[in-house]
């Protein structure tokens, strides 16, 4: 049997077009895969067999006829962070165990247009809130490299399924480091687009103004094929911007001759394990070669995006999540005795510590008293944030650094510290404060373990940071890396 | 009413007015009425996972039109906020409202008083926001239904200075932007459908105290009669009160139409603190003078201007012309009437005299008359040229409400037509005379008064139908032969 898992989407499709495997075959080939491979990784959420096996014998017929495009036939999982009509859609909690959605999300939508099949729902942090998957109701998810580690969060599901190559690719959706930062531990490939460029429709709300959906695959080629499909304009979200969606494959090609790199000096100071950062310095070094100019830069406010964070998108969560009240669907308390019973049961019983927690700091955040030391406050800070980016995109092109401060932290180390779980997102953060698009690229091992170079680039330049990142990929292949329980 | 001149009141209204959109605020579903429970309900009504709301330009420009309309300054760049609450007919637990800045601002009202003087009623603001669903207690044994094909219904909430002193005043303040509304064809004003609702923000104080009293809150008033009876009663209330010795609390309260009392739902204490903050799936409203205008160039005729044109172009009294404007059919009306019968003074008297008082007796609109325009003008011409008396013109009317035909057809068929034939009512006047001579010779002694009796008796001999005028002339013929 072909090693399928070995190959990337572009190579898969290939293969599907040119008839030598069939969706149907592939589709199998991934399903028999996840199941004899995630009891160690407990990656997938639900697996949807029969769903993906009918939606893959209509890609071939496609295929047959003539009618497909790159994507049709290819497997990928979703997060559960996805409605996903007449699918569980969990989101990692207790709360919506028992949600079967009635609709798709537009990101789904979309990937179904464009002739994807769905393997199943990828595990994740309950309401993507944390940093290293432990918090879903369905378990920790454990690190396809080391499976004492975690893999990130809070798409950490879709981190090490693709990482293990139990599926070609998956979505993943980035509030605060939610692709890149799981990416980066996993070994993997990610783009978090910039803010509007994907249509939240349909995608659980953590933090709206926050929260963007995005590719998690094996390589920037990858990325590039997944979010030609997924981008562009949805008149259901009134956040999602009205702008063409360029072919984000077309400039991968393009030399990087002349690239002007940043470097922010925050990003390579205290709290950066030095193995990380020779490991950066490596990457940085292989641009350099292919004729990028590194630029050292400053990014003052970088320090305050942790703390801005931290009031914003759980002030935001607050509100979102108050729709679960176990009134119209979800989990409900047995027998309540009142309506503030039904409330406070429902509520207490469906959601996890975290959440509770980032429910608590929203709602202090947004008292009457408190308003404007913190919310108002951190919205002040956010642009200045931004606006430190504004004035590095004069000088540079994009901006480089580690996706994060250290490798893969082993299953429990931090879970009761979260402050330390919540620097693990210390360089990823201020992307999404400012709305930007980010990637993780892999760029090499410290101890075994991956570590993911970030790129940051400015608003709607996905196509450069593809190419970008592409070029590296190009050049070096940490990215064709797999662990060697799963080869 | 009855509380001595010793206390002062302060009055202001929240009015909630729903907006005539064909779909909700913030999602595609219907806002028509009357439908089954929770079938006008979507996936974004029923705040699923994932849903995102997407405004409904047509709300704004309604917004922006009611703005116009009371002289306001319109947002140019307006936020939707959360308000954070959980009750379980608002599916999101939280409302998307309008807090800091509303799409309309500063604008005002004017109201006629008793007395004829004209009172400025200052508009703080007016907001866009969504409605909540409605719970059905009762019907489920110990259970609440909740109905959500009102959530997300698109309202104004027009809140207005604390500017009025009286029950009354209220009242007329109501009823003006209810008129309003209506003429701009913003909202159709049902109230008994809840279209048109308010909350009244009460309180008293002793007269020449600067400071405000404490305030009362009442909550979802929804018809004018229950705004006068609610704010009386809850005047008399808080002067009771005070003058126990006691305090007024700042809370809300219910008004319960069948006992005529209002009590308390919740006091400050029990208040939600509703954590506002700007909603981040929503895009700040931005519009530019260009759309203002054009929306300003909609704008009918306002009543406030169609009153001072009456008042200029018919001479009418600021009074009757201030009734006839007071809602946009009745104006309509009026001006077709006129038009036919060529005597506006005539037609405005008729109008909200004989017209008015039917359709407030029967507690119909004007729309529904069972007199249209066109027949009514018919009556007030034959009023006009002589053929009947506005005494048997009121008969005629109540013949053709019970459609027995035109004014014509009603005067002919009961042969109403006035009697002007001098010698015929020669004869009737010689006849009343003969009857009573001993009354005919106090008249002629100079006892006035008995004039009065003498056209009586005639015109009662006629029927009515002797044209009265014309009895005079001759009884004062005979008097002084």
């Amino acid at each position: 049997m072909s090693d399928y898992h070995k190959k990337t989407i572009a190579e898969l499709s290939a293969l599907l077009q040119a008839g030598e495997v069939s969706s149907v075959e592939l589709t199998q080939y991934f399903l028999d895969r996840i199941k004899s491979h995630d009891e160690k990784l407990n990656s997938f959420i639900t697996v949807t067999d029969e769903l993906a096996l009918n939606a893959a014998k209509e890609a071939d017929e496609k295929i047959k006829n003539g009618d497909a495009g790159p994507l049709t036939g290819v497997p990928i999982a979703h997060k559960d962070i996805f409605c996903t009509e007449g699918v569980r859609t969990s989101c990692g909690s207790k709360m919506l165990d028992n949600f079967i959605s009635p609709y798709d999300a537009t990101v789904v939508t979309k990937m179904k247009a464009a002739g994807v099949v769905m393997l199943g729902k990828t595990n994740m942090d309950e309401f993507a809130m944390g940093s290293s998957n432990e918090t879903s109701y369905y378990g920790a998810v454990k690190n396809p490299w080391d499976t004492d580690t975690v893999p990130g969060g809070s798409s950490g599901g879709s981190a090490s399924a693709v990482g293990a190559r139990l599926a070609p690719a998956a979505t993943g959706t980035d509030t605060g480091g939610s692709i890149r930062q799981p990416a980066s531990m996993c070994g993997i490939t990610g783009i978090k687009p910039t803010y509007g460029r994907v249509s939240r429709f349909g995608m659980i709300a953590f933090a709206s103004s926050l929260d963007q959906a995005g590719p998690m695959a094996q390589s920037a080629e990858d990325c590039a094929l997944l979010l030609n499909a997924m981008a562009g304009f949805d008149e259901r979200d009134s956040t999602c911007i009205d702008k063409e969606v360029p072919d984000y494959t077309a400039d991968l090609d393009k030399p990087l001759a002349g690239l002007r790199i940043g470097l922010p000096k925050e990003y390579f100071g205290e709290g950066l394990n030095a193995e990380v950062e020779k490991v950066i310095r490596g990457a940085l070094g292989e641009y350099k070669k292919l004729g990028a100019e590194l630029i050292d830069i400053e990014l003052p406010n970088s320090g305050l995006s942790v703390p801005v964070y931290y009031v914003v998108a759980p002030a935001e969560c607050s509100a979102n999540l108050s729709r679960f009240d176990g009134v119209r669907y979800g989990y409900r308390c047995e027998n309540p005795v009142d309506l503030m019973d039904l409330y406070t049961r429902s509520r207490g019983e469906g959601f996890g510590a975290e959440v509770k927690r980032r429910i608590m700091i929203g709602t202090y955040a947004l008292s009457s008293g408190y308003y404007d030391a913190y919310y108002l406050k951190s919205q002040q800070l956010r642009h200045k944030i931004s606006d430190d980016f504004k004035d590095a995109f004069e000088k540079v092109d994009v901006i480089m650094g580690p996706t994060a401060p250290d490798t893969a932290f082993k299953i429990g180390e931090k879970s009761d510290d979260p402050i330390s779980m919540y620097l693990s997102d210390i360089y990823t953060i201020a992307v999404n404060l400012a709305g930007l698009p980010g990637m993780s690229v892999p760029a090499g091992f410290v101890n075994g373990m991956p570590v993911g170079l970030q790129i940051t680039g400015n608003y709607f330049k996905e196509s450069q940071l593809l190419n970008v990142a592409h070029q590296y990929q190009k050049n070096t292949d940490w990215h064709r890396a797999i662990p060697e329980d799963f080869s | 009413m009855s509380y001595d001149s010793n206390w002062e009141v302060v009055i202001g209204l929240e009015i909630h007015c729903q907006l005539a959109t064909k779909s909700k605020i913030f999602s595609g579903s219907s806002t028509a009425y009357g439908a089954e429970p929770n079938t006008q309900a979507n996936a974004v009504d029923l705040a699923m996972p994932g849903v995102l709301p997407v405004f409904n330009k047509e709300a704004l420009r309604l917004a922006v039109k009611f703005g116009l309309a009371v002289d306001a300054e319109i947002g140019m760049r307006s936020v939707f906020d959360r308000k954070n609450y959980f009750y379980p007919d608002s599916p999101k637990a939280y409302q998307i409202t309008q807090m800091d800045h509303p799409i309309v601002g500063v604008g005002h009202m004017d109201i006629e008083l008793e007395n004829g003087e004209t009172k400025r009623i200052g508009i703080t603001r007016a907001h866009l926001e969504e409605d909540a669903g409605k719970s059905m207690h009762g019907a489920y044994h110990g259970m609440t239904g909740i109905d959500l094909n009102r959530a997300g219904t698109p309202l104004i909430e027009i809140v207005s200075e604390p500017d009025m002193s009286s029950a009354k005043e209220a009242v007329a303040y109501m009823r003006k932007i209810h008129s309003l509304v209506r003429y701009i064809e913003i909202s159709d004003g049902n109230m008994q459908e809840g279209s048109f609702r308010c909350d009244a923000n009460v309180s008293v104080r002793p007269k020449g105290q600067k400071e405000l009293g404490t305030r009362a809150e009442l909550k979802n008033i929804n018809s004018f009669r229950f705004v006068e009876k609610a704010i009386n009663i809850e005047i008399e209330r808080q002067i009771d009160v005070i003058e126990d010795g006691g305090k007024v609390v700042q809370e809300t309260r219910l008004y319960d139409a069948d006992k005529n009392e209002t009590r308390s739902m919740r006091s400050k204490e029990e208040a939600n603190d509703y954590r506002y903050f700007p909603d981040p799936d929503l895009l700040p409203v931005v519009i530019d003078e260009a759309y203002v205008e054009a929306i300003r160039k909609e704008l009918p005729e306002l009543p406030e201007q169609k009153k001072q044109r009456y008042i200029k172009e018919f001479d009418l009294s600021s009074y009757d012309a201030d009734v006839i404007t007071s809602s946009r059919e009745l104006a309509d009306y009026f001006e077709t009437v006129n038009a036919k019968c060529g005597d506006a003074k005539l037609a405005a008297n008729w109008v909200t005299g004989e017209l008015a008082a039917r359709l407030n007796k029967e507690e119909i609109e004007i729309t529904d008359s069972k007199v249209d325009a066109e027949a009514y003008a018919g009556l007030l011409l034959r009023i006009k040229d002589n053929t009947i008396s506005g005494k048997i013109a009121k008969d005629v009317f109540e013949a053709m409400w019970q459609g027995e035909g035109s004014a014509d057809e009603v005067i002919e068929s009961k042969g109403l037509k006035q009697i002007t034939d001098s010698s015929a009512i020669e004869a009737m006047v010689d006849e009343v005379i003969a009857n009573n001579t001993n009354q005919f010779e106090e008249l002629k002694g100079g006892k006035d008064k008995m004039m009065g009796f003498f056209v009586g008796q005639v015109m009662k001999a006629s029927g009515g139908k002797a044209n009265p005028g014309q009895v005079n002339q001759i009884m004062r013929k005979r008097l002084d032969a």
